[in-house]
């Protein structure tokens, strides 16, 4: 969800040993090749356009060769962005050898590439990867055939279990050992201008000689799943279900860690609180451990847990190849929106990091239709507001439910969501119909089979990045809020500010001090509802306090209610308004992206406050 | 055996065709690059709830194409009557 770091750029000429380029059809694993040759861990997912970007990285055990791992592209024409990055790459001379990555299952549509690429460079080797996938669906690939009819090195992989990868890197030392050919020098106008023509029918050849089908046992029942979420009810059922079963085992498995942490942690700084009693001025001592300490130990133990369960959870859909199929149905109503199914996906990476959602909308061909997506993509609830939606339905729905109340905490999440998603579509309704006029685009999205998830893998992967992410995070940026506010009430400034936000807040159904907690949490999300805490009681609570505390300053069912609209329609973080800024490349887009969420919220806020008012 | 041409939006469920030609059209580098060339076989597998878009299997990969785009693609259809 691109949440880990890499070096990221095309460049990095520091490596001595060569660079390698990794190239191929969209979602044929090469960035589970890259993984593997270098020891990183891009994020990977069974879906068309997961990697939009490059990354470098040097490979394991060989640190002086670079291995870069270029987006997906079909052909090597100059149209498309990811086209012409890989075309760049082999006309510039950028790379000593280019892996070109197939799916043995099409590798038609692969030589297709293929072909072109070799059609501009002999530096190639070619990766068959997905092997062991293609011969269950009955494909087997003849390598030493397609060696000879190529003409350059072929091997046959399954990167994800690491089966041909020391092959694959024998390959490519003996490619960059070979004598360097002299189309590495000078790149001439004309071969700038060079458009590579389709080679299908070649293709089509090369695949007849080299691959043999049977009978595909695995397709039947694959069609008959897709047949299924896509079907006339079933298909628009899944998604909510989905949804809410997610929800639920996310909220139900949060809540006694939760607690642990909590219980823990107070323990903890109490403890050293004591420790270190009378070594510091009483200031000091109250900035650091309410302020600082408190603050952080809030964020760990309110946020963590539900991100800890909710982002595997997603990521295994992600594996299965789940999203493409809800691109797939929900493509109808975002068409009558002005926009595609793609904005989906977007809207899917949206979930976990705003930020990476705004990156992902390069999958979205037309400027246009992308514009829109990154512009409304902060509408939809990131990973660091979730545990906050997850806690204030909690509050809101304490007391007035028994036995069934983590089901109904869930649907009332699922419903939430559609709130947002249909907020996001009116918005991207109203900005293609007013600022961002123009034509509506094609819309061609490919539909990966089912793939088994590497479960071990995700849990372990996702929970380490996401955890070491947020701890990082919140050691970052909560510390030093934390410390704003003590010091604002030590000064005493906070009960002027209170006051002054506290007619607009009370308009909005909350009060003062839940706008002075939304607005300190600019530079991240998951601060507001620990910084709140830390306003009304002076000192950082766990979630076990955190009914206790609200309900002490006046919180009703209401007020929590509207403090969750207020959640979900929040001004985006300072991380995500600075990728805008970099995508978009404009400051007046990146303000409107700031304005959508924010008058999204406060016009939904006054009118769930007054409708709430009526009837109660 | 008879054979028919109609549009690749009109292929009728389940059926099978083989691509006659693809209009000249901004969206026609984009179904090459799919693989919908002339002589490519396709078979049009399931919609989506709303009708829209169609999954159609092409050279061993599956593809969505709305009604519109998948509209600028000629096939030729054998007929058994």
């Amino acid at each position: 969800m691109g949440l880990t770091r890499h070096r990221e750029g095309n460049g990095a000429r520091e490596f001595r040993g060569g660079i390698v380029a990794l190239m191929g059809n969209p979602n044929v694993g090469k960035s589970t090749v890259f993984n593997a040759l270098t020891g990183l861990s891009r994020h990977t997912g069974n879906w068309t356009g997961k990697t939009v970007d490059s990354a470098v990285g040097a490979m394991r055990g060989e640190r002086g060769i670079g291995v870069c791992d270029l987006p997906g592209c079909y052909q090597l024409s100059p149209t498309s962005p990811e086209e012409r990055i890989a075309r760049d790459f082999i006309l510039g001379g950028r790379a000593d050898c280019f892996v070109v990555v197939c799916d043995a299952s099409c590798l038609e549509r692969n030589l297709n590439l293929v072909l072109q690429t070799l059609a501009l460079t002999r530096r190639v080797v070619v990766c068959v990867n997905l092997i062991d996938e293609a011969a269950k669906r009955g494909v087997t690939v003849n390598g030493g055939e397609l060696q000879k009819l190529l003409g350059v090195p072929i091997v046959l992989t399954n990167a994800a279990k690491g089966k041909g990868l020391n092959d694959l890197k024998k390959a490519i030392f003996d490619m960059l050992k070979g004598e360097k050919e002299n189309e590495k020098g000078e790149i001439t106008a004309e071969r700038w201008d060079f458009v590579p023509t389709p080679q299908w029918a070649e293709a089509e050849r090369i695949t007849r000689a080299c691959v043999e089908r049977d009978s595909d046992p695995r397709g039947a029942r694959q069609l008959k799943l897709d047949r299924f979420l896509t079907g006339k009810v079933t298909g628009r059922l899944m998604l909510p279900l989905l949804l809410a079963v997610v929800f639920f085992i996310t909220m139900e498995g949060a809540n006694r860690p939760s607690e642990l942490l909590s219980r823990a942690f107070s323990a903890a700084l109490s403890w050293l609180r004591t420790a270190c009693s009378g070594a510091l001025p009483p200031a000091v001592e109250e900035a650091l451990f309410d302020g600082v300490l408190g603050t952080l130990a809030t964020v760990v133990s309110v946020m963590l847990p539900p991100m800890a369960i909710f982002f595997p959870l997603f990521t295994l859909l992600e594996d299965l190849g789940f999203l493409p199929r809800i691109a797939f149905n929900s493509d109808h109503a975002f068409s009558r929106c002005g926009s595609c199914g793609k904005q989906a996906l977007t809207c899917c990476m949206g979930f976990g990091c705003s930020a990476a959602g705004v990156v992902g909308c390069r999958i979205i061909e037309s400027p246009r239709e992308r514009m829109a997506a990154i512009l409304t993509n902060p509408l939809i609830p990131c990973n660091g507001r979730f545990p906050a939606l997850t806690a204030l339905i909690g509050v809101m729905l304490a007391g007035a439910l028994g036995a069934g109340g983590g089901v109904v905490g869930a649907l009332v999440l699922t419903g939430l969501i559609f709130l947002a998603v249909g907020v996001m579509l009116l918005f991207t309704k109203l900005l293609s119909a007013t600022v961002l006029r123009g034509k509506a685009s094609h819309f061609v999205l490919e539909l990966p089979p089912f793939r088994k998830p590497r479960i071990g893998r995700i849990v372990v992967r996702s929970m380490l990045d996401r955890t070491l992410f947020v701890l990082g995070r919140a050691a970052a940026v909560a510390a030093p809020a934390g410390l704003v506010i003590r010091l604002l009430m030590q000064s005493g400034a906070i009960g002027s500010i209170r006051a002054f936000l506290e007619p607009a807040g009370r308009l909005m159904g909350v009060d003062g001090a839940t706008l002075l907690a939304f607005a300190l949490a600019f530079p991240a999300n998951e601060l507001a509802l620990p910084l709140l805490i830390g306003i009304y009681s002076g000192t950082a609570a766990g979630t076990a306090g955190l009914a206790s505390v609200l309900a002490l300053n006046g919180w009703t069912a209401k007020t929590a209610f509207c403090a969750l609209i207020l959640t979900l329609f929040h001004c985006p973080c300072a991380a995500t308004l600075l990728t805008i800024r970099r995508e978009t490349r404009s400051l007046r887009w990146t303000a409107l992206s700031a304005l959508v969420p924010i008058s999204a919220g406060a016009v939904l806020c006054i009118a769930a406050n007054g409708i709430w008012s009526l009837f109660a | 055996m008879e054979y028919e041409l109609m549009r690749l939006c009109e292929l009728p469920a389940h059926a099978a065709g083989v691509v006659e030609a693809v209009d000249e059209c901004d969206m026609r580098e984009r179904l090459e690059g799919l693989g919908l060339t002339p002589g490519a076989e396709v078979v049009r597998l399931f919609s989506a709830p709303c009708g829209e878009p169609t999954a159609y299997s092409v050279r061993g990969s599956v593809a969505a194409l709305r009604r519109r785009d998948a509209a600028a693609v000629t096939v030729r259809v054998r007929i058994w009557d």
